[in-house]
C-alpha cells in the first residue's frame, strides 16, 4: 500500500511546499499563532494526507477512515493547510485563521470544523485519546479492524506526565494500530528542550514503556513512509516514530529558532518567506542529500 | 408528610431504617446499563471494588479497562473511547476524579463535547476516617462551572441506580457523585425518577414557612428536621435535588414563592455548590432570605460520618438553626 516512486516523491515535495506557503499566508492574516512548529512538520502531514491515510476528504464521517489526533494543537496552521490542500474545505478559507467566527479556531476545534477528529490545545492529552480510540476500535473488532490511528505529538509535549500515562496502557493493551510521531524539533518555547527539561535519551524511554521505536528525518519521505510502513507491520505493540524536523523548515531565517515557536512572520517578513519558498518548489529534499 | 405521590420509603423516619451506600446503587446501575447497551463500557484508575465498578468488570471484562492510578489518562482515554461510539463510564474517589483531572475534562470531554460520565465515589467529608485529602468538598463547584456536563447527585442508593440508568442513554457529558458511607434509604424502586426534575418529598398540609433545598444523604436529615419542625407546627417543605445541573428552576422558584424563605442543604463547600447555584437563580427571578448549610471554606480531618457532619455544620441542630433563622429573617426583614 505505501510504495512510493520519483514521481510521487516529487509530488509530495511539491504539494508541501505548497502548503508550506498557505502556512505562511494564513499566519500573515492571522497577526498572530505558532510558525515553526507548523513549517517543521508539513512533510510528515503531507505525507500523512497525500499518501498514507485512508481518508475521503468529501466523506469526512466515513466509518472505516483512519483517525489523525493532533495532540500539539498549536501547530493548527499546518493541520488546517492540509486538510483544505486536501479538500476538506476550500484553500481561501485559510485566510479566516484566527478571525471572529472562523472554522479555524487559533487551536484546532471540532464545534467549528466538524471534519476533525479531536479539538486540542492543553498538551499532553492526544496519545490518550488516540489509545482510547485504538482501543475502542480493538473493542469491537477483536484483534484489529485495519483502521490506524495517527498521534501528532510535539516534544516539549513529552515534559507532560499524562503522556506517560497513555503510553504505559497502551502498550499494556497491545495497541499495534496506533502509532504515535513526534517532532523532534529540539525547541520549545522558552528554548532548547534539552536546557528546559531534558529528553533524551529519548529512543530508550519509549523502548521502556514498550513501544515499537524509529528515529527517522522528518523532511524525507521516504522515510517517514518507509518508517509508518514498519510501523504497520509491528503487530505487538504500538509504536512511536521520532522524526527529527527543523523548526521553521523551508524558510531560511526561522530555521532552528526557537524565537519562531510562538510567533508569526510581519508582513513583511511573510512575503518574504514566501518569495523563498516559491524557489523553492519541489527543492525541498532531505537533509542526506 | 412523605408527598404520596412519590411512593417515597415508609419507614424512612424509623430509627431501623435500612441504610445502604450510594455508590453500592451505581455498581447496580452500571450492570443494567452494560446489560441493554453493549457500547456501555467501564474505565477505573485501581478503585473498582471501592467504586462499585467491580460488578460491571466481573460481568463484562471485554468492555472493562483499568488504568492503573491515573486520572488523567482514564478521562482522556475515555474521551476517545467515545469518539468512537462508546459510552464510557469513568470511576474514582472524587478527589481524584474530576478533583485532580479538572483541565482534562475540560478540554477532551467538555469542549470536545464527547458524551463521557465521570464517577467521583467518596465525595463528602462523611468518607471519615481517611481524613481531609480523600475528601472531595469542591466537586459540585467543579464540574457545575463547565459548559455541556450535567451534574448529578442522587439521595440513595436506589436513587443513584436510576439516575445511572438513565444517564447511560443522554448525550451530554455528565458527573455522579456518589458517597461511600451507609445512609438511609429514602427512594424505592417504584418512586418516578426524571433527569432535571427535583421533586418535593417532604411536604406539611399547609403552605410551607421555609423551603429546604436539599441533595445528596443529607436530604434525608432534612426531612427528619422537617417532621420534627411539623410536630411543632412550623411548616418546612423539603425539595429533593438530584440533579444540580441543569437545575429545575421551576421547582426552585415556585417553592420560593411558597415559602418566601430557602434553606439550602448540601455536603459542599458552600461556594459554589447547590446552595450558590440556588441563589443564582433566586437572586434573578425571586430573591428571599437564604442560609446555606455546608463546609463553611475550610478542610475536614479524620472522623466518623456523624462527628464530622456535626463539627461541620451539617448535623441535625444546625439544619434546624438554619431553618429557624431564616424565618426570623423572612419575619424581621430588618434583623
Amino acid at each position: 500500500m505505501l510504495t512510493l516512486d520519483d514521481q510521487k516523491i516529487k509530488f509530495l515535495e511539491e504539494t508541501a511546499n505548497n502548503i508550506r506557503k498557505s502556512i505562511i499566508e494564513s499566519l500573515i492574516e492571522a497577526g498572530s499563532g505558532h510558525s515553526a512548529g507548523p513549517l517543521g512538520m508539513a512533510d510528515i502531514f503531507t505525507a500523512l494526507f497525500f499518501h498514507i491515510m485512508r481518508h475521503e476528504p468529501e466523506n469526512p464521517n466515513w466509518q472505516d477512515r483512519d483517525r489523525l489526533i493532533l495532540s500539539n494543537g498549536h501547530i493548527a496552521p499546518v493541520l488546517y493547510s492540509a486538510m483544505a490542500h486536501a479538500g476538506y474545505f476550500p484553500i481561501e478559507e485559510l485566510k479566516t485563521l484566527r478571525k471572529f467566527g472562523t472554522k479555524l479556531q487559533g487551536h484546532p476545534h471540532r464545534e467549528y470544523l466538524p471534519s476533525l477528529e479531536n479539538s486540542s490545545g492543553p498538551l499532553g492529552c492526544g496519545l490518550s485519546q488516540a489509545t482510547g480510540m485504538s482501543l475502542a476500535d480493538k473493542m469491537d473488532n477483536g484483534k484489529s479492524s485495519g483502521k490506524q490511528f495517527y498521534c501528532l505529538m510535539s516534544d516539549g509535549e513529552l515534559e507532560e506526565g499524562n503522556v506517560w500515562e497513555a503510553a504505559m496502557l497502551a502498550s499494556k493493551e497491545r495497541l499495534q494500530n496506533l502509532t504515535a510521531i513526534v517532532d523532534r524539533n529540539n525547541i520549545q518555547i522558552e528554548g532548547y528542550t534539552e536546557d528546559i527539561m531534558p529528553l533524551e535519551p529519548l529512543s530508550d524511554k519509549w523502548r521502556a514503556f514498550g513501544w515499537h521505536v524509529q528515529k527517522i528525518d522528518g523532511h524525507n519521505f521516504e522515510s517517514i513512509i518507509g518508517a509508518v510502513g514498519q510501523a504497520h507491520a509491528e503487530y505487538s505493540k504500538p509504536s512511536v516514530i521520532i522524526a527529527n524536523t527543523i523548526p521553521g523548515k523551508g524558510v531560511s531565517f526561522m530555521e532552528r529558532k526557537y524565537e519562531w515557536h510562538g510567533k508569526p512572520p510581519s508582513r513583511e517578513q511573510g512575503l518574504e518567506a514566501l518569495k523563498e519558498l516559491r524557489t523553492l518548489e519541489g527543492k525541498i529534499r532531505s537533509e542526506h542529500e | 408528610m412523605l408527598n404520596e405521590k412519590l411512593n417515597l420509603n415508609p419507614k424512612i423516619f424509623d430509627e431501623d431504617v435500612e441504610r445502604i451506600p450510594i455508590r453500592k446503587g451505581f455498581g447496580e446501575g452500571l450492570l443494567l446499563a452494560g446489560d441493554a447497551d453493549k457500547n456501555v463500557v467501564g474505565l477505573c484508575a485501581d478503585l473498582t471494588e471501592s467504586t462499585q465498578m467491580h460488578l460491571f468488570a466481573r460481568q463484562f471484562p471485554e468492555r472493562f479497562v483499568q488504568v492503573g492510578v491515573a486520572e488523567q489518562n482514564l478521562v482522556t482515554v475515555a474521551s476517545g473511547m467515545a469518539a468512537m461510539g462508546k459510552i464510557p463510564f469513568t470511576s474514582s474517589y472524587a478527589m481524584f476524579s474530576p478533583g485532580r483531572n479538572w483541565e482534562q475534562i475540560r478540554t477532551t470531554i467538555c469542549y470536545n463535547d464527547r458524551k463521557v460520565v465521570i464517577v467521583g465515589s467518596h465525595s463528602g467529608i462523611s468518607v471519615g476516617p481517611d481524613g481531609g485529602t480523600h475528601q472531595a468538598i469542591e466537586d459540585i463547584a467543579l464540574m457545575r462551572v463547565l459548559p455541556n456536563m450535567q451534574v448529578f447527585s442522587p439521595c440513595d442508593a436506589i436513587e443513584a441506580k436510576k439516575i445511572t440508568l438513565a444517564i447511560a442513554k443522554t448525550k451530554e457529558p455528565a458527573y455522579i457523585r456518589l458517597a461511600r458511607e451507609k445512609t438511609p434509604i429514602i427512594t424505592t424502586e417504584d418512586t418516578p425518577l426524571e433527569l432535571g426534575k427535583a421533586e418535593v418529598f417532604f411536604a406539611p398540609p399547609m403552605n410551607a414557612k421555609v423551603g429546604v433545598v436539599a441533595t445528596g444523604a443529607l436530604t434525608h436529615k432534612a426531612m427528619v428536621v422537617a417532621k420534627n419542625l411539623a410536630e411543632k407546627g412550623i411548616a418546612v417543605k423539603v425539595l429533593n435535588v438530584h440533579t444540580i445541573k441543569p437545575l429545575d428552576q421551576e421547582a426552585i422558584i415556585n417553592l420560593a414563592k411558597e415559602a418566601k424563605a430557602i434553606v439550602s442543604v448540601e455536603e459542599h463547600q458552600i461556594a459554589g455548590g447547590l446552595g450558590s447555584a440556588v441563589a443564582e437563580i433566586l437572586a434573578k427571578h425571586y430573591p428571599v432570605p437564604q442560609e446555606f448549610i455546608g463546609v463553611q471554606d475550610r478542610f475536614g480531618q479524620s472522623g466518623t460520618q456523624d462527628e464530622l457532619l456535626e463539627h461541620y455544620g451539617m448535623g441535625l441542630s444546625h439544619i434546624e438553626s438554619a431553618i429557624l433563622k431564616v424565618l426570623e429573617r423572612k419575619n424581621n426583614p430588618q434583623v
